[in-house]
């Protein structure tokens, strides 16, 4: 039994801090993109026009069928193929997370849309607004609201799934602890700050979400003040 | 912008071509052997953290908690290394000159500690999901049948065993068996720790022929299928052991 946290030299945490800032990039884009992406994903899936709708349906279920290091994978192999050039890494598996993020975001907005009343809808279009502004002031305000925890629990999986774009070689956070693990030898001491860095961040997040989810619950807030 | 794509060889071919069509024939036996041993050992020691964290006594309580919140919200991939290189630094060398003999033939594969770390690794993380989903199901009976179990004369375990567990585990089935996919779909993990399964004969292909999009696209359309065809078979077994007069959740599908 030998535990040295002697190779936490500031070298090496200020390495690992690079590759923090990277993983948050990840993540932060990643989240923005397959946000709006499974947006319309989701519209699309609920519409009544065939020629969306069943795009809609096969893209969401394919994707949910497949592991995300395959997605991952192939977006690797398939980039420099299609445009002729390499692609860098980092764009590589940013194009894999949200492509495979939002067929999941999708389903999880899709739920949401269609727990607005049916009623909200009617009352719309007979006050005279267009299906486009019944969509983006009545229904997708409430359908948000509605999403708000799965979401959030969404972008935490994302988060944590930074990790796998390591397999192509981005030197994101646990890349960067594998590339010191493997120069220094101190695996245990490494992946266990590894670990504590990741629960941190969800542990945090998770708490996040739960005050949001407090502040924007609407029946909560009038139950609360009868 | 086409005859850039024309400009890609390619060669199908090498999918069924001798030595990569084994690759690929390992890979997918060893996707189907790894899956089902993660998640049948994910649901035993699922259903003791589920036990735990809705026992009366704060302890085990505490410590179910710690297990899930500490599982769920770190990557896999992370736990995958801690087991695989972190753990060995700490045993004594006799152990891990046996951990890395252990050589156990099943199917026609041989499990070696790689194949052992993916299961284990596998089975600890996905038993945080079972067992936030059991104590879900747990927490959903009425109070009355604790009470009336109690009152019989069981003891806590008797009413675990027969009358809580039961009727839990039949309530969640559809989220067991999506765990059950996630596990399978989880298994390519193994590409990283070196476990020959479908991802790695994808890179394995790759590095010998220069044929990554092709190994790439068969490999992820496999999965695919195999997905389908697994997800098809629960939705019967659920259907079989549903509990009547309870309402039937509709399976999420895929995760």
């Amino acid at each position: 039994m030998n535990f040295d946290l002697g190779v936490f030299t500031p070298g090496n945490l200020r390495f690992l801090f690079d590759g923090f800032v990277i993983t948050l990039r990840l993540a932060a884009l990643g989240i923005f993109f397959s946000f709006w992406l499974g947006t319309a994903a989701a519209f699309a899936r609920l519409s009544k026009r065939p020629w969306i709708h069943y795009p809609a349906v096969v893209y969401i279920e394919a994707i949910r069928g497949v592991p995300l290091i395959m997605v991952i994978l192939w977006f690797y192999f398939f980039t420099p193929v299609f445009t002729g050039m390499p692609l860098e890494n980092f764009t590589s598996a940013l194009m894999a997370f949200v492509i495979f993020y939002s067929a999941y975001l999708a389903e999880d907005i899709r739920a949401g849309i269609q727990s607005v009343p049916v009623g909200q809808i009617q009352a719309a279009y007979s006050t005279g607004l267009s299906t486009f502004q019944t969509m983006r002031y009545i229904v997708l305000p409430q359908a948000l609201r509605n999403t708000v925890p799965a979401l959030v629990t969404r972008f935490i999986i994302l988060f944590k799934d930074t990790s796998l774009a390591y397999v192509i070689g981005v030197r994101e956070l646990t890349h960067s602890a594998y590339i010191i693990s493997q120069r220094e030898f101190r695996p245990f001491e490494l992946y266990t700050l590894l670990a504590l860095i990741y629960w941190v961040c969800t542990f945090s997040m998770s708490r996040l979400a739960r005050s949001l989810e407090r502040c924007l619950a609407p029946d909560r807030r009038v139950a609360l003040k009868p | 912008m086409f005859e850039r794509v024309l400009a890609y060889d390619f060669r199908w071919s090498i999918l069924w071509e001798p030595p990569y069509a084994d690759m690929l024939l390992d890979g997918i036996r060893m996707t189907l052997v790894v899956s089902p041993i993660a998640w049948g050992l994910a649901c035993m020691l699922g259903v003791a953290v589920a036990v735990c964290r809705t026992a009366p006594w704060r302890l085990p309580r505490a410590l179910g908690t710690a297990y899930v919140e500490f599982f769920r919200n770190t990557p896999l991939l992370v736990q995958l290394f801690f087991w695989y290189f972190g753990v060995p630094q700490l045993l004594p060398p006799t152990a891990q000159n046996w951990l890395n003999s252990v050589n156990v033939p099943l199917l026609g594969l041989t499990l070696n500690v790689e194949v052992w770390t993916l299961i284990v690794g596998l089975a600890i993380y996905t038993a945080s999901r079972v067992a936030e989903t059991l104590r879900a199901g747990i927490q959903s009976l009425p109070r009355q049948q604790t009470e009336a179990g109690l009152s019989t004369g069981l003891s806590r375990l008797q009413l675990y065993r027969y009358v809580i567990l039961p009727q839990a585990v039949r309530l969640m089935l559809p989220s067991l068996t999506t765990e059950f996919l996630t596990t399978y779909k989880n298994s390519s993990l193994g590409i990283t720790i070196g476990v020959a399964e479908m991802t790695f004969a994808t890179r394995q292909i790759d590095a010998y022929t220069f044929k990554g999009l092709e190994a790439a696209t068969a490999v992820t359309v496999l999965y695919l299928a195999i997905s389908l065809t697994i997800a098809g078979i629960m939705a019967i077994v659920e259907r079989a052991t549903a509990i009547p007069g309870m309402i039937a959740r509709r399976s999420g599908g895929m995760p």
